[in-house]
């Protein structure tokens, strides 16, 4: 086993160190200059920001003193916010945008997991196609319509809870976690439900039916480790959606997280922001990927067998 | 009074096509202490007969149309769900088919095997392990207290096969069905569960229902015999009495399907066609490790007009040297020449050309025909390919090839899913034998058939054997069969000829051990002499 | 339970392929029939826009700006007195535009990457697959995001970028495909027959993997037009005054409370559009029994 976390954390250095090498580059070779827009910058002041920043180094060199500074942790100055490094402002939008993943997450596990496996159980019943249908609809609907549809309900018309704002108000959590969770949670119970079919079809359960358990441990004893094993390595997938996600979600319901950040920072053309956001946000959602490969790799005994004797 | 008594069971199952009655109205007994064997080919409802019993039929599409299963007293059918599954792996036991996916990857097999005794007898998990591990080391597992707590992958077949027979009788349970438990098993191993299973239920006394397709495979250990055709009982009755004075056609048909005795051989010299010397066939398992020695160092003749069989179980390698001959897999090392030119070293045009001289009959009919293709353009291809018809005549061609393997000609423009297995081994024989080939290599062509099917079948290729005046190199696990259809026969093991000779001479006096303890294991040996 | 396939008896002479029979089987599935018929009316539409629509793609009228349904204006105006029916023709035509033209370059390169690689093997299917997985890894949303950023909001950009995303799932059921077919034994029997390996994949491999290749189109389409959507709505996408579903729901989106039609009605749009696609390549995957093809 740990020769395949071993493995696995080898195979994503030259991943992360390949995102690094594009972002930068592509950042750089972009058109127009971060001091462009403000028009009547004395040519010293720019050529001092300019020093600052490094960009008066040969292109190489810029990026190998990045590559330097990244191997500490330093993801550089902003060039917005000057006085601000791009670690401080990432450090002030993660505690959100975290916070709204996790129960994003949750949601989507807890609601997508238990519609997938309950319909499963009875395959083209009532109880089936009903938590199918509703998974259907939340697949087609994507973020930013379902976001501003549950505000003019929830918000607007019924006025049950907050329109924007996290952590403001009591309740505010509350439609950006679903908002955001849905789409993967109608991915989760499809997910589950195709999973668990597969596994309820095998040898294996007869063998335990025969054994004369009852269905509920049947389900539980037999099935679901099996049956959950695609739902875990879609995890890595479904994070990496979630933050992009978050971008729309944090937009919608003004929330100061890092997607809404990131956001603004492609706007304003804050290159050190776009750079140092990318770069983290990919070696999170590599090492989240890795996760779910690891834990999926763990559940099924031969995986764990083969790379722990090895 | 019997431990089970079934009278007037009767199953239908619903499916797109309308109502099939798979079980239609049977009705047997079976005793405590005694085997009773239900014999029947696929869509006999033998097994459905036994799952419906235990309340194993998915419902719907099954449906329990009618009768009473009386098992102490109690009517199984009439039972609650909730019922039957206290009786379910305490007093009625099951082991099924395939080993390999029968017991759940995700858990140990201590883990699987305490369950049964831990939900119905309340038994701790510590006791019921200690009772685990005596069951292991009863059943033959070497080294209980390593294995337990393993996985099952790390088990073969047959080791796999032990574990269910210990999980079924953890309870000790009254009854035992086995549905086919050795069939997807090589034949030394079968023979090893066949006196596992023979030995438990004499010891314990209990009642046992073996369901087999295999006549032979329960001549030595069936007491009670009872014969299922299209969901009807044909009949029934004692081991003698079945085997011995059977009535009805329909197990007539089924005995005489057994193959039995040994070709007659002519003791004519004829022409090598073919000359394998030091064939060696590995494959590589990555950088460092060691390859598989599939193929090694493996040298015979083939004779022009003459059945070579070869023998032995999986993994011996019989497989490989067929698809090497045919340049089907990259060969390692050695030669084999094909009337006088080493087919090893061809390529391009000259490749092609041999390869229309030597043709290849595949196990399984169901993967052996490209599914998106009718029987017309299956047969087709190779005539029109080879130059052998024109486009004129390529229809006749075809109509000849039906004709040939007993296809009727109505079925040409049909695909592979619309036939039965036997019928699509007749097209894929016709396939091979369209480019008029000289040599061909039969792998296991039979062993997917049921019984009377394949009968059929080995009568049709010898038969055209003869009329096409083919060399053939029969590849198969089943020594009778190969008996009945070989001139001579190679025995392997492990990638190396152990012995070769006639039938006859093999049958009578084997050499090596390794032959001898094969010979050993081919069930119902009684009935082939 | 193989029990009942060989009871089947032949009574028809003339037989019926896996095609027929699929198809047999998806026009009895009434929803992926409906999805099926909402997508070529969609699509009819999206091409005679031109000549359908009942404003000027361009026309305003400031002094109506925005009002709700009419006769004179089927499903309203948006605050600039732009017929709002006109916009989503009109912004129905690039969201399909993209979701067509994006999947085809990654079926083009998918299939193409994954049948070498499975064909080939050996180290190229290594090295070919090894791409494959490192590309995976990669966040490609936030990198599309840059993209946009960086090069600004071009069309073809988006289609390629899409595009690029997308053919790495179709390069692996392609090489899974391929890989499994080359296993099976008739593939075997079409080698030994003598076949040259260009008709093995002509007439042997293609046909057979073409199952679930289709299924696959048919489900990526849906997600490529919700990634178009999802950058029209950050505003990385289409750039006015080109429109699209999903830059008119980002513009329904900020004025809903007040004009919540303008939300509404291209909301139900894409939804549609995606709901009919969703069916259809279900159904596919149903009728051409395709298994568990990834998401």
């Amino acid at each position: 086993m740990w020769r395949f976390v071993g493995g696995r954390l080898l195979q994503a250095i030259p991943v992360i160190l390949a995102v690094v090498t594009v972002t930068f580059f592509l950042v750089r070779v972009a058109p127009g200059g971060p001091f462009d827009s403000e028009k009547a910058v004395i040519p010293e002041v720019k050529a001092a920001l300019e020093a600052q920043y490094r960009l008066d180094l040969p292109l190489g060199q810029q990026y190998l003193a990045y590559l330097g500074d990244l191997a500490h942790g330093e993801l550089g100055p902003s060039f917005k916010y000057p006085g601000r490094s791009v670690n401080e402002l990432i450090a002030a939008g993660l505690p959100a945008t975290a916070e709204l993943g996790a129960y994003a997450l949750l949601v989507a596990i807890v609601l997508g997991g238990l519609a997938g496996v309950i319909a499963s159980l009875k395959p083209n019943s009532a109880q089936d196609y009903i938590p199918m249908s509703i998974a259907m609809i939340g697949i087609c609907m994507p973020t930013f319509l379902l976001g501003p549809l549950l505000v003019l309900v929830f918000g607007i018309h019924l006025e049950w809870l907050p329109v924007s704002g996290w952590g403001d108000m009591p309740g505010d959590k509350i439609l950006p976690s679903l908002t955001l969770g849905a789409a993967y949670a109608a991915y989760i119970a499809r997910l589950s439900r195709a999973g668990m079919l597969e596994v309820m079809s095998q040898d294996y359960i007869r063998t335990a039916r025969a054994k004369g358990l009852p269905e509920w441990q049947v389900v539980t004893r037999h099935a679901l480790r099996g049956g959950l094993i695609p739902v875990v390595a879609f995890l890595g997938p479904a994070f990496a959606g979630l933050l992009a996600g978050s971008f729309v979600v944090e937009t919608i319901f003004q929330i100061p997280g890092l997607g809404r950040f990131y956001v603004q920072a492609a706007f304003n053309r804050d290159y050190t922001m776009i750079l140092g956001t990318t770069v983290f946000l990919s070696t999170l959602i590599v090492l989240f990927n890795l996760l779910s490969d690891i834990l999926a790799a763990w559940l099924n005994p031969r995986l764990r067998g083969q790379y722990g004797e090895a | 009074m019997a431990l089970l008594s079934v009278r007037d069971l009767q199953v239908d199952f619903t499916t797109r096509n309308g109502r099939i009655t798979a079980v239609n109205r049977i009705s047997f007994d079976v005793e405590s202490g005694k085997i009773t064997a239900i014999i029947g080919e696929s869509g006999s409802g033998k097994s459905v007969a036994c799952y419906s019993l235990l309340g194993l039929l998915p419902t719907p599409p099954a449906s329990i149309e009618n009768g009473t299963a009386h098992f102490e007293g109690r009517d199984l059918l009439a039972m609650s769900e909730g019922q039957l599954r206290e009786i379910r792996g305490r007093d009625i036991a099951m082991i099924f088919q395939d080993p390999m996916t029968c017991l759940n990857p995700y858990m140990t097999v201590g883990d699987q095997l305490i369950e049964p005794l831990v939900y119905h007898r309340k038994v701790s998990k510590a006791a019921a392990r200690e009772r685990a591990l005596e069951l292991l080391a009863e059943v033959g597992m070497r080294e209980p207290a390593a294995t337990i707590d393993q996985y099952p992958y790390q088990f073969s077949g047959g080791m796999r096969q032990r574990v269910m027979i210990a999980m079924a009788l953890i309870n000790e349970p009254k009854l035992l069905i086995a549905d086919e438990p050795t069939t997807a098993l090589d034949v030394t191993i079968q023979a090893q569960i066949l006196a596992l299973v023979a030995e438990l239920q004499r010891k314990r006394n209990i009642g046992v229902i073996f369901i087999s397709h295999d006549l032979s495979v329960v001549a030595d250990i069936a007491d009670e015999i009872v014969v299922m055709e299209k969901g009807h009982l044909v009949e029934r009755g004692d081991r003698a009495a079945i085997f011995e004075r059977a009535e009805h056609p329909y197990t007539r048909k089924l005995l005489e399907a057994i193959p039995a005795g040994s070709k007659a051989v002519s003791a004519e010299q004829r022409e090598d066609l073919i000359t394998v010397s030091h064939l060696c066939t590995w494959f590589g398992q990555g950088k460092g490790r060691e390859p598989l020695r599939a193929v090694d160092d493996v040298s015979f003749t083939i004779q022009r007009g003459e059945v070579l069989g070869l023998v032995g179980e999986s993994g011996s390698g019989k497989s490989t040297i067929g698809r090497s001959l045919l340049r089907l897999v990259p060969v390692t090392s050695g030669e084999v020449l094909f009337d006088g030119t080493d087919v090893t070293a061809l390529e391009g045009v000259a490749l092609k050309q041999m390869r229309r001289r030597m043709q290849m009959i595949f196990q399984d009919p169901y993967a052996s025909l490209n599914p998106r293709m009718s029987v017309y353009d299956a047969l087709a291809e190779p005539l029109l390919l080879h130059g052998i018809e024109s486009r004129k005549t390529v229809e006749q061609g075809v109509l000849k090839l039906m004709d040939d393997v007993g296809l009727a000609r109505a079925f040409v423009r049909k695909y592979p899913h619309e036939f039965s297995g036997g019928q699509r081994q007749r097209i894929a024989i016709g396939r091979a034998l369209a480019t008029r080939p000289e040599f061909v290599v039969a792998d296991e062509p039979v062993s997917a058939l049921d019984v009377t099917i394949q009968a059929q079948i080995l009568d049709l290729m010898l038969e055209l054997g003869k009329e096409y005046g083919l060399t053939m190199l029969f590849v198969s696990h089943d020594l009778a069969v190969v008996r009945h259809i070989a001139d001579r026969i190679l025995v392997l093991y492990k990638g190396k000829v152990v012995e070769q000779g006639t039938g006859e001479a093999l049958f009578e006096r084997p050499q090596q051990d390794y032959t001898r303890q094969l010979l050993q294991s081919i069930p119902g040996r009684a009935l082939l002499a | 339970m193989n029990t009942l396939a060989d009871s089947e008896t032949l009574v028809a002479e003339q037989g019926t392929s896996l095609w027929q029979d699929a198809w047999r089987r998806l026009r009895k599935n009434r929803l992926a029939l409906f999805g099926l018929c909402v997508l070529v009316f969609f699509v009819l539409i999206a091409l005679l826009t031109p000549w359908l629509a009942p404003y000027a793609h361009d026309a305003q009228n400031l002094d109506l700006g925005a009002t709700p349904p009419s006769a004179a204006h089927w499903l309203g105006t948006d605050i600039f007195g732009r017929d709002l029916l006109t916009q989503i023709m009109y912004g129905g035509r690039i969201s399909l535009a993209v979701g067509f033209v994006a999947t085809a370059v990654a079926l083009v390169i998918g299939v193409t990457w994954g049948a070498v690689a499975g064909y080939v093997g050996g180290r190229v299917d290594a090295i070919m697959m090894r791409l494959v997985d490192i590309l995976y890894a990669l966040p490609f949303m936030i990198f599309i995001v840059l993209l946009m950023v960086v090069f600004g909001r071009n069309l073809l950009l988006l289609f390629l970028a899409i595009g690029a995303v997308e053919w790495l799932t179709m390069a692996r059921i392609m090489r899974g495909q391929v890989q499994s077919l080359r296993q099976q034994e008739f593939v075997e029997a079409a080698i030994s027959l003598g076949l040259s390996p260009a008709t093995i994949v002509r007439r042997h491999l293609v046909p057979n993997a073409l199952g679930p290749i289709i299924v696959y189109t048919t489900l990526t389409i849906p997600s490529v037009m919700l990634l178009e959507a999802f950058l029209s709505f950050l505003g990385l996408g289409v750039q006015p005054p080109a429109t699209s579903w999903g830059l008119l729901i980002s513009y329904g989106a900020e004025t809903m409370e007040e004009y919540p039609w303008l939300l509404i009605f291209p909301g139900a749009a894409l939804t549609l559009t995606l709901f009919a696609l969703n069916f259809l390549g279900d159904g596919l995957r149903d009728a051409l029994d395709v298994r568990g093809s990834g998401d």
